[in-house]
């Protein structure tokens, strides 16, 4: 899969480049992450005991409540947060978070970007454009 | 965004930097999501507890709360969502010092940005209730379904930083459950069965969250056969929030935008699912009972009166041998201690609780202090959160958890 370009229609945030973390599930930071250590901590969760610090996450969709939006601005400020998040869907929560944390955020692709996008494989996100490329 | 004369001089700075830093979040969010302009919010609800904002956010507000140029007070009515402790009760919670230090300054902090303490998630019930069609930033997922499905009123979910800049700002972005658009039925469903307990409630909240999946995802569902209490759509609709990340529902014939099906669009939705006991069932079976009960909690949302009315008959005249504690909203505690339920569930060795939310008030490090980890709730969506704080919760009545309360075992 690698040379393919994703295009999103909504993206926030500066350029970055790095190794994705890829699931099928769910993200809340409240619900799924011990962010004292920086792993995914629920145990039903697929990316449970993997560390997120510094990857681009690529996830089906936010989760939960309203807590991620100052989470993720707490996580960056220990720089045990994630490089970029990447979802099919996101709710506004995730959002505010990115915004307030500083956090490159891409959303809402015509594909599945949790098929489209292999585990472990390195990608490059453009806010700008609206895109992610697979490298 | 297309911004009227006082958002471009919000913009500007007019009004100093503490407006200016809410307004430019508020325009990097609407963006986002392609909104047209502002809309103006009647009310902000604000989630801030300590373990969710750390360090770090603490130090963010007291910077804006230390602002001197301009305005850094909000400008219309900002209510705070629960806090991450009673002070009054913190030693049984086994939470330490540096945790009650952090909430008194961030409430030193939020109170000089002119926010209305009252540390409650069931303002709807408490407060004052968003009506139809009224524009509102709230914060907490409970109350931000309840006041779009129950009242009819308008808010998406508004991460404390956005409510709180809602409330310096005296709007939001125009966009999601604010337009007409999404607020249409996308999912229909019937029930064949209507919960008797908050507990089923919840349970059949979870299950349609579950199924609805995001955000974006508006229910609705035919079938109920009698109108549900206040109480039980608060549990139906925390749960469907916190499962689902859903923002709104519709129950044909009993919420107010819905009284037909076709009023939310949904003739024209096949039925998606048909959903009745057993799927209840199964989803409370899905949280094994594992023995013995470390702890009994009731919490998330916030109890109401009337709940605690119906705990404390349930407390008379027990004996527990497992901590109980039952958590309420600042507004409701004095009323629960004037009736007697208080000391009769304290009597019984329970705990009262006021303005904070157990899932809000470091639940991994009292777990840890206390050596709790078997946890049973009537809450749904209590379950639901503390799986990833190192609980195994247990879901149950609210009768069957005060009986596991005496035996230490949910029967």
């Amino acid at each position: 899969m690698s040379g393919i370009t994703l295009q999103a229609r909504h993206a926030l945030g500066a350029p970055v480049a790095g190794e994705a973390l890829v699931a099928k599930d769910g993200f809340s930071a409240r619900y799924d992450l011990d962010r004292i250590r920086g792993v995914f901590s629920r145990p039903s969760h697929k990316l449970v005991g993997q560390s997120y610090a510094g990857r681009i996450l690529v996830l089906d969709t936010a989760k939960g409540g309203v807590a991620s939006a100052w989470m993720l601005y707490e996580m960056q400020s220990r720089q045990l947060a994630p490089l970029a998040i990447v979802f099919n869907t996101v709710n506004p929560i995730l959002v505010q978070g990115a915004a307030l944390g500083g956090i490159t955020m891409l959303a809402g692709f015509d594909v599945d970007v949790t098929q489209a996008v292999a585990p472990g494989s390195r990608v490059e996100i453009d806010p700008r454009a609206r895109t992610l490329r697979v490298l | 965004m297309i911004l009227d004369e006082e958002e471009q001089a919000l913009l500007a700075g007019a009004a100093g930097s503490v407006p200016q830093q809410a307004i430019r979040h508020q325009i990097q969010v609407g963006e986002f999501f392609g909104a047209r302009d502002f809309v103006r919010v009647a009310q902000a609800h604000v989630m801030a507890d300590t373990e969710s904002l750390g360090q770090a956010g603490v130090r963010w507000l007291e910077a804006l709360a230390a602002t001197r140029d301009g305005r850094r007070r909000v400008c219309i009515p900002t209510i705070t969502d629960p806090r991450g402790t009673d002070f009054a009760k913190a030693g049984e919670l086994g939470q330490s010092d540096w945790m009650l230090d952090l909430e008194r300054r961030a409430i030193v902090a939020f109170v000089k940005l002119g926010v209305t303490m009252t540390d409650t998630c069931i303002n709807y019930q408490t407060v004052l209730a968003a009506t139809r069609g009224e524009h509102v930033a709230f914060g907490d997922t409970g109350v931000v379904i309840y006041s779009n499905s129950v009242n009819g009123a308008r808010s998406n979910f508004e991460g404390g930083p956005s409510a709180l800049a809602a409330g310096l700002t005296g709007r939001t972005p125009r966009y999601g459950f604010h337009l007409d658009e999404h607020r249409r039925a996308t999912l229909r469903l019937r029930v064949d069965w209507t919960p008797r307990t908050l507990n089923d409630w919840g349970a059949l909240g979870a299950v349609i969250g579950r199924l609805a999946g995001q955000y974006w995802v508006v229910p609705v569902v035919e079938g109920i056969d009698r109108p549900p209490s206040s109480d039980e759509l608060k549990h139906f609709g925390a749960a469907m929030a916190s499962f689902g990340s859903t923002a709104l529902f519709h129950l044909v014939g009993l919420t107010p935008e819905a009284p037909r099906l076709a009023d939310v669009g949904a003739d024209r939705l096949a039925i998606a699912h048909r959903l009745g006991e057993a799927e209840v069932r199964a989803l409370q079976q899905s949280y094994p009972r594992d023995g013995r009960v470390d702890v009994v909690v009731f919490s998330a949302p916030q109890l109401s009166l009337l709940e605690l009315r119906e705990l404390s008959a349930l407390c008379a005249g027990r004996r527990f041998t497992v901590p109980l504690l039952a958590v309420t909203s600042p507004q409701v505690k004095p009323d629960a201690d004037r009736f007697g339920y208080t000391e009769t569930i304290e009597a019984a060795g329970g705990s009262v609780f006021a303005g904070m939310c157990f899932y809000q008030s470091y639940a991994r490090e009292i777990a840890e202090a206390k050596g709790w980890k078997r946890l049973a709730t009537n809450s749904a969506k209590l379950v639901n959160i503390l799986g990833g704080y190192g609980y195994a919760p247990m879901l149950g009545s609210m009768q069957a958890c005060v009986e596991a309360a005496e035996t230490g075992v949910l029967a």
